[in-house]
């Protein structure tokens, strides 16, 4: 770019071709520049923060940076913006946490991680169960919908149990009778259902009950739903659920979560599953 | 091809070079120092100049309480006299700056490099240091001896008192700038006070040294090495286009005065060599459009008064197109395809960014439908499905809002039975709940409207469409 009125000037004498000779010019000042400003600046970076690798361990730089600690300091500025909520939280129950519009936002939005480590393994991401994992986002509740017992449901688990019923106790005749008359709704219709002793558990009108955790036998929920629903429901009623007399029993246990997590996080859960869409 | 190229070689090459040794490219090794002008060229260039004395008294205007323009960018908002723009707005910048592009473009492919000419801060600045540097060391002869003369007393006093008023002109301008970010008043009493933000310390340090580098020292190696105009207007001009040009069909063959007087057979340019003196970027007009020319038009003026002490017409540099040179017909700017193509995208920003002023409304309603899972079956059979309503309140005060929604028979929406808070200035989200009955469901996707009404003026509406989903 500077001023070559003759290119023939300087050069380093080799020609090749007859014609092309190499010159000699220095790169531009402003060029140079930036190359000593470049070089300067690996050497401060250098100095300055963790750079480079020794045999066991590495240069730490004295600015004291590292990338965990930057990490940790951002997370303490998240936490610095959730404290005055997390405070608020800490006095109140659950009841009272749903009475207040801010703070269930509050918690139906920050427990998502917490839903996320904890329970979606079983009960899915949203919520939306698995097969053998009851939804938690419809109004079908097996040990009731309430924020208290959901709060019981986490802190305490839940087992609940059926003795199966296949072999001694019904035929198979007598079996596909009442897993049709379920299939159908119309379970209360069946008179083994009475004889056999299913009102028992199940409830003269079918619904189930909460105090025990039986399932409602005549609404459009499922608790063991599959591909072919008949097939499952005898199933069930052959091996019974969490019955020990049978191995093919339906195992069905909610862990207890009281020693895992403390008591703001199982509140915050228990806002958190209400939130989901089915809480009563 | 050797051989033919051997023996043809040279011919080329003395043509090349023959060229390459006329052509002087302004790398800075010589500091341009440009002869001050008078003339009309000249007060329109500091009219058109005086437009940036809105960046220094802009943020001192109040309006309402408070400073009239504010980017507040902690904040999230921009306020402009009345009205207030949030991030949701910002699609309207993408407009302003496609206005701001095609008027780049428009007036480019009419006059050239008008921007660069009166109102770029590079030129506006760089004037203002060299107008006060001829203020403080004298006409340009006197600055180069000066610049090359060892140092004395006098020359430190002449150099500290121009880098001392450069620096202060420099800070200033930092100042201002920032000053349109926070609050101005604030702003200079937190600077005395120590108080200010390490990013307004900053931003004001690079400004000044920026300000500072960029007119006293590069200055037209600005326009040359650094600013991307100067390298795509070859593709903005066409022969239409007007520009400062040397009307060399009148000038040629150039030569000097004799006795007082143009010789016979001599084009009107006495090569007196004023137009060159004066150019802020050093060139000589006379060897055409070139990528130094930042079209000031001040060859403009120093030619024509030469051309009125000779008692020629004026006019030999005059705003001219490359047609008009070549005698061509030219044709009127209202037929010519790129100035209107430009208009009209013009035109059309402009239409987008009134759209989008006036009709800014004072809320917002978003209405996010829940994934995970898409719908929920309920115990009576019906179908659930989730949302999350964000209402942006605009306004500076806090309200409730009614939110309603439509779309299937006999649906219910819960959670949103009493009216909705919105906190000022923000989005405030809820959770709500859409139930319909299973009977009343015709399609997998069912398209919901919602609509937020505020409780304390009805005439606060925003509408949002959602979609519920059902299983198949």
């Amino acid at each position: 770019m500077s001023e070559n009125s003759n290119p023939h000037g300087q050069t380093t004498g080799h020609v090749w071709d007859d014609t092309l000779a190499e010159l000699t010019n220095p790169p531009p000042k402003w060029w140079m520049w930036g190359l000593h400003a470049s070089w300067i600046l690996v050497l401060v970076y250098g100095i300055y923060y963790p750079a480079w690798p020794l045999l066991d361990t590495y240069t730490k730089g004295i600015a004291g940076w590292s990338s965990i600690k930057e990490y940790k300091e951002d997370l303490k500025e998240v936490e610095s913006i959730r404290a005055p909520y997390e405070q608020k939280l800490k006095g109140m129950s659950a009841a009272a946490i749903l009475q207040d519009a801010e703070l269930k936002e509050y918690v139906s939005r920050s427990a998502k991680v917490l839903f996320g480590d904890n329970c979606a393994a079983c009960h899915g991401s949203g919520g939306q169960g698995n097969p053998g994992f009851p939804s938690l986002v419809d109004d079908d509740w097996l040990y009731g919908g309430t924020i208290e017992a959901i709060m019981q449901s986490i802190t305490n688990g839940r087992k609940g149990m059926m003795p199966k019923m296949g072999g001694q106790q019904l035929t198979a005749e007598e079996i596909d009778k009442l897993a049709n008359a379920i299939y159908n709704g119309k379970v209360t219709e069946e008179p083994l259902y009475m004889a056999k002793g299913c009102v028992g558990c199940h409830g003269p009108d079918g619904k189930g009950m909460q105090a025990l955790g039986s399932a409602n036998l005549v609404d459009k929920i499922w608790r063991f739903k599959a591909e072919d629903q008949l097939a499952s429901i005898k199933y069930t009623i052959t091996h019974g659920v969490n019955d020990p007399t049978d191995p093919k029993t339906r195992k069905a246990e909610m862990p207890a979560w009281s020693g895992r997590l403390d008591e703001t996080q199982i509140k915050k859960l228990a806002v958190y599953v209400h939130q989901l869409g089915g809480g009563q | 091809m050797s051989e033919t190229a051997g023996s043809t070689t040279p011919k080329y090459e003395d043509d090349i070079y023959e060229e390459a040794a006329n052509w002087h490219v302004n790398t800075g090794d010589e500091k341009i120092h440009a002869k001050r002008v008078t003339g009309k060229w000249r007060r329109l260039k500091w009219i058109t100049h005086s437009v940036w004395l809105i960046l220094f008294f802009g943020p001192y205007l109040r309006w309402n309480g408070r400073q009239a323009v504010l980017f507040d960018i902690p904040n999230r908002q921009f306020h402009i006299f009345d009205i207030t723009i949030l991030p949701q707005d910002v699609w309207m910048l993408a407009l302003v700056l496609l206005f701001f592009a095609m008027l780049l473009a428009a007036v480019t492919s009419i006059a050239g490099r008008v921007y660069c000419g009166f109102f770029c801060f590079q030129t506006a600045w760089t004037d203002v240091f060299t107008w006060l540097e001829e203020k403080i060391e004298g006409p340009p002869a006197k600055r180069r001896k000066l610049e090359e003369g060892p140092w004395t007393a006098e020359k430190a006093r002449k150099l500290g008192l121009k880098w001392f008023v450069w620096l202060l002109i420099s800070v200033l301008t930092g100042i201002s700038f920032v000053a349109w970010f926070t609050d101005a008043y604030q702003l200079w009493h937190d600077l005395f006070t120590g108080q200010a933000s390490s990013v307004a310390y900053g931003v004001i340090a690079l400004f000044t040294a920026g300000t500072f580098t960029l007119a006293g020292k590069l200055r037209e190696q600005t326009c040359f090495w650094l600013c991307p105009y100067a390298r795509i207007q070859g593709v903005m001009y066409d022969k239409e286009t007007i520009l400062p040009t040397y009307d060399f069909n009148r000038g040629e063959p150039r030569g000097r005065l004799k006795k007082g007087k143009v010789p016979e057979g001599q084009g009107d340019c006495i090569d007196c060599k004023q137009c060159v003196a004066v150019c802020p970027t050093g060139i000589d007009i006379r060897m055409g459009q070139q990528e130094g020319c930042i079209t000031c038009a001040l060859c403009i003026d120093a030619c024509d008064a030469v051309m009125e002490k000779i008692g020629k017409p004026k006019g030999l540099i005059r705003y001219a197109s490359l047609d008009e040179m070549e005698g061509k017909h030219q044709l009127p700017l209202y037929k010519r395809p790129r100035p209107l193509i430009y208009l009209t995208i013009l035109s059309l920003a402009v239409a987008g960014i009134i759209y989008g002023l006036t009709h800014l409304g004072t809320i917002e309603l978003k209405v996010l439908h829940e994934r995970a899972p898409l719908f929920v079956q309920l115990s009576d059979g019906s179908i659930q499905n989730k949302y999350r309503v964000k209402i942006l309140n605009k306004t500076d005060k806090d309200f409730h809002v009614k939110i309603t929604a439509e779309g299937i028979e006999g649906m219910q929406l819960k959670g949103a039975e009493e009216p909705l808070y919105a906190r000022k200035g923000n989005d405030t989200s809820y959770t709500l709940y859409i139930k319909a009955p299973s009977s009343a469901i015709k399609a997998e996707r069912t398209p919901i409207t919602f609509r937020a009404t505020g409780i304390e003026d009805p005439t606060q509406q925003a509408v949002y469409e959602s979609m519920f989903f059902a299983p198949r």
